[in-house]
């Protein structure tokens, strides 16, 4: 292949950041120099430079970082640096909401949240407005910020070198008008049970600081990677099995039998990846405990890299987490310097490491195989399956993807065993599960939970409805979930019936939707969010999405006479049952849950003509 | 690509299509089984010289056990499948299929959709009608994860107006279903050159070089790879273009005369496509053992020493 490169040259700024993530380019010859001619642009060095494509995505944020857009001068010094060409380049660029390929009209951006909580939140309106009368920012809409407990969330993101990101809610300090001052660090959450004795997964977050790794130690960390390593890795693998854990990200798949799959296979090296893009509307608890216990998610890992027979480890974290970011990196840093991490963990012979491997903004991303692309540097498009990613994973390789929750709650059962842990929950849902609550309760944030309290218990926990309010709906799950109508009350939040009431447990969304929210506005909301956020690999998706939020649209727009309406509900539904039964993924398969349940459970646009 | 003598033969699986039990070799695919069998099963992203990309979802069918339809053209036999292939899901999702997809884009060229309408029952017109055309470069220049409101009375689509910005072919995305089989021909499965690539996200995906930039400032070398498996005229050579556009298009005055290419020692095999005695395009056979339906320049468009290039009109 021939790159074929323009003669136009990138900024010193951009060529900087370039060289920052792949080092200065191999010098040339005087002679090479002279001649200006395209090819010479590439850098040499065939299949080498070729096999550093997974750069390609931090290249392109490092660009973004610094000059605040993908310029076509910069595309081209990227393509020739990394050997891909500019078509793919761009391809790779334009998928990504955070890669902007244009230049701004001011270099600082503020994501504003559109999504379910921050349009239930008080004071959204104002919040907005003081973006959008701000001159020196550009406003852009973002979906779910993962800051639903403290809605409204705007994050705001400064290039330059280096950037700054800063993530504005009410937990913020606004006294300034500077809209990027000092990122200060954020208080990590409210944890209403902050310090409770029965925590399991939350019992540091908040307590201790989140990067000091001595606390960590001091507070049971790393007891439980002590045992993995005294068990051995088949015996953590039986471990996991026995506590009966179930993937946490939503899909709830055995993680014992996961495991036990990559560490069975004989391909070699296996990969370890923590989806940590947490992207489903409404969903913040992995946010949570990577900022509040980033060494949690890098002990879990190490367990599972030992267990399953993995050398490295990419922690794909979403974009819009720059707190989370710095404080994973500080952590990995710490841990590879005390040897928790690195060629020889814990002296014990065995080496794994890991990086934080940043998203771009693409909810779509946090599907497992999307991941593998995403990371290689292709398009972040999901994979057909079969083959599944612990035979066919990451760079081909047998590959573990384990969520951030599922992670953690591997520690309590290496270092309890499974029968204590098995004492938490039910018996088909066993263990304690964390809950997502924002919307319309007194006190909103992540709670942790045995499985097996109603939701109406949850909502208690969170302090109820504020006073003069009553529950209209709860959305479950997220966006990808049901709603709930209040009969829902004293349904157990377990797997098992939630799914007997047809609905989820999904991420572990509590959506609290009081009398005086507009239903069928977050029900056109999810329908836009899937729109944007589909890949557009697969017709049913790629178009149903759009068809779907059309169909609402016409509904909403209340000229419908009453023959309309049904035509356009029954092609709500036949749109709905195609994208679910015939898209490549979860996102087309999902797109209509959380509409059909607000439709049928609540009789949307059903009224009698007036 | 050629067949490599095998140590062993591959394993035989026994599976049932349709309640009619059939044995098949390990590595075939289910579309693989129901051709053999007679059994039609639509495609339109399918190609037979590219590696399925399951993109359209046309080909799905219903597999016991499976909570979602699979695509036939991708998904591996293995022993004791039970295949449904006219499901009432099966069919449902087909129609939508042919429904979504012929309501977003042109598919007058696309063969085979008229009777698959008929069969299952599609009706594209029921989303509403058609949103007028985008402009030049409209939709090229859409915004990642963002979307204007819809229209509440119209229905999206693709539709824009033909890229003619080079001699030989004419890239008319709005007949583009993004099968990507373009895509994959330019790039790594055929011609390693890297021109275009899937752009954008979502409904706003497109076909494109880089920032759009014309083909003659891409990577292009005119292979014309892309046109040869594009399946709905989204990619014609200008010739047959300008003959379809003039409506001097008259498949009963047309011939196709199978030839060798003149120009090096390959060898290719050319089909030239002749109407009133004019070449409007050149292909080569799909199953042709060397050239597996790909040329290169010469071959595709190098054939002026046979006819004088007509000058473009309008």
């Amino acid at each position: 292949m021939d790159l074929h490169l323009t003669r136009n040259e990138p900024s010193t700024p951009e060529r900087d950041a370039v060289d920052d993530v792949l080092g200065a380019p191999a010098d040339r010859t005087a002679a090479e120099r002279a001649a200006t001619g395209q090819i010479l642009r590439a850098e040499r060095g065939g299949q080498a430079v070729r096999d550093r494509r997974h750069l390609l995505l931090p290249a392109l944020l490092a660009l973004v970082d610094r000059v605040g857009w993908l310029s076509p001068e910069g595309l081209d010094h990227l393509s020739g640096r990394l050997g891909v060409a500019p078509a793919e380049v761009y391809g790779v660029a334009s998928f990504y909401a955070l890669i902007p390929l244009e230049a701004r009209p001011t270099p600082t951006v503020a994501h504003v949240c559109v999504d379910l909580a921050c349009r239930l939140a008080e004071g959204a309106s104002e919040h907005r407005r003081r973006y959008d009368e701000d001159p020196t920012v550009t406003v852009v809409d973002s979906p779910c910020l993962g800051q639903c407990d403290r809605a409204p969330a705007t994050l705001v993101s400064e290039p330059g070198s280096p950037a700054r990101h800063r993530v504005d809610t009410t937990a913020t300090d606004s006294s300034t008008s500077d809209p990027i001052a000092t990122s200060d660090p954020i208080a990590t959450a409210a944890i209403a049970q902050r310090g409770e004795p029965d925590l399991t997964l939350l019992r540091r977050v908040d307590v201790i600081e989140a990067t000091d790794l001595d606390a960590y130690v001091a507070h049971g960390g790393y007891a439980a990677l002590g045992r993995a390593l005294d068990l051995g890795p088949a015996a953590v693998v039986d471990e996991i099995d026995a506590a009966g854990l179930v993937g946490r990200g939503g899909a709830a798949f055995p993680t014992g039998r996961k495991w036990a799959a990559v560490a069975a296979q004989a391909a070699q090296p296996h990969h370890l990846v923590c989806n940590a893009d947490e992207s489903e509307p409404g969903t913040f608890k992995d946010r949570v405990i990577l900022e509040g216990d980033p060494f949690a998610v890098i002990e879990a890992m190490t367990i599972a890299a030992y267990a399953t027979g993995c050398e490295h480890g990419w922690i794909y974290l979403r974009g819009e987490y720059p707190v989370a970011r710095e404080r994973l990196e500080e952590a990995i840093g710490l841990a590879r310097g005390r040897g928790l991490l690195g060629a020889d963990v814990m002296g014990r012979g065995f080496a794994f490491d890991l990086e934080v491997f940043r998203g771009a903004g693409a909810y779509i991303c946090g599907e497992e195989t999307a991941i593998f692309n995403s990371i290689e540097g292709y398009r972040g498009e999901p994979r057909s399956k079969p083959p599944f990613p612990v035979e066919v994973g990451l760079f081909g390789r047998p590959t573990l993807v384990n969520n951030v929750e599922t992670l953690v709650n591997v520690l309590p059962i290496v270092a309890e065993g499974a029968a204590a842990y098995r004492r938490i929950g039910t018996a088909q849902s066993p263990g304690p599960k964390l809950f997502c609550l924002s919307g319309s309760v007194r006190r909103p944030g992540v709670y942790e939970v045995p499985f097996g309290r109603t939701l109406g218990e949850l909502i208690e926990l969170a302090g109820g409805l504020p006073d003069g309010r009553s529950l209209q709906a709860v959305l479950l799950g997220g966006a990808a979930g049901t709603f709930v109508g209040p009969e829902h009350l004293t349904l157990p939040l377990t797997f098992e019936d939630t799914r007997t009431a047809g609905t989820t447990v999904g991420s572990g969304v509590v959506l609290v939707i009081d009398d005086r929210a507009d239903l069928v506005d977050l029900v056109g909301r999810i329908a836009a969010f899937f729109r944007d956020e589909s890949c557009g690999q697969c017709v049913p998706c790629r178009v149903g999405t759009v068809r779907q939020e059309e169909a609402l649209v016409r509904l909403r727009s209340g000229r419908h006479d009453r023959n309309e309406q049904d035509r356009d509900l029954a092609l709500l539904d036949e749109v709905g049952r195609a994208m679910r039964d015939a898209s490549i993924c979860g996102l087309g398969q999902t797109a209509w849950n959380a509409i059909e349940s607000a439709l049928t459970r609540f009789s949307l646009f059903r009224e009698d003509e007036p | 690509m050629t067949d490599e003598p095998t140590t062993t033969p591959p394993r035989t699986v026994q599976l049932t299509v349709d309640g009619t039990a059939v044995s098949a070799a390990e590595g075939d695919r289910l579309l693989d089984v129901c051709r053999s069998l007679g059994t039609d099963v639509p495609t339109l992203c399918f190609g037979d010289t590219l590696t399925a990309r399951n993109a359209c979802r046309v080909c799905v069918v219903e597999l016991d056990g499976n909570r979602t339809l699979v695509p036939s053209c991708s998904r591996p036999v293995e022993d004791g499948q039970v295949v449904h292939t006219d499901s009432d899901r099966v069919r449902h999702s087909r129609k939508l299929v042919l429904e979504l997809l012929g309501s977003s884009v042109d598919l007058s060229l696309t063969e085979g959709v008229a009777a698959w309408n008929e069969r299952y029952g599609a009706d594209p017109g029921r989303f509403g009608e058609p949103a007028a055309p985008a402009a030049a470069g409209e939709r090229d220049r859409l915004i990642t994860g963002e979307h204007p409101d819809p229209d509440p009375d119209h229905a999206a689509t693709v539709a824009q107006p033909p890229k003619v910005d080079n001699p030989l072919y004419v890239r008319d995305y709005g007949k583009c279903i993004l099968c990507f089989k373009c895509v994959d021909a330019c790039g790594e499965q055929w011609q390693n050159t890297f021109a275009i690539s899937a752009a954008g996200r979502g409904f706003d995906t497109r076909i494109a070089t880089e920032f759009d930039v014309a083909l003659t400032d891409s990577a292009c070398v005119y292979c014309g790879n892309c046109i040869a498996v594009c399946p709905t005229g989204a990619l014609l050579p200008t010739a047959e273009f300008d003959l379809r556009a003039a409506a001097n298009w008259a498949p009963e005055r047309q011939h196709e005369t199978t030839t060798v290419c003149p120009y090096c020692g390959v060898g290719c095999n050319l089909t030239l496509h002749v109407q009133d005695n004019e070449i409007f395009k050149v292909s080569s056979p799909s199953d042709h053992s060397v050239a597996h339906g790909n040329l290169c320049i010469k071959g595709r468009f190098g054939y002026v020493h046979v006819q004088p290039p007509r000058r473009r009109t309008g």
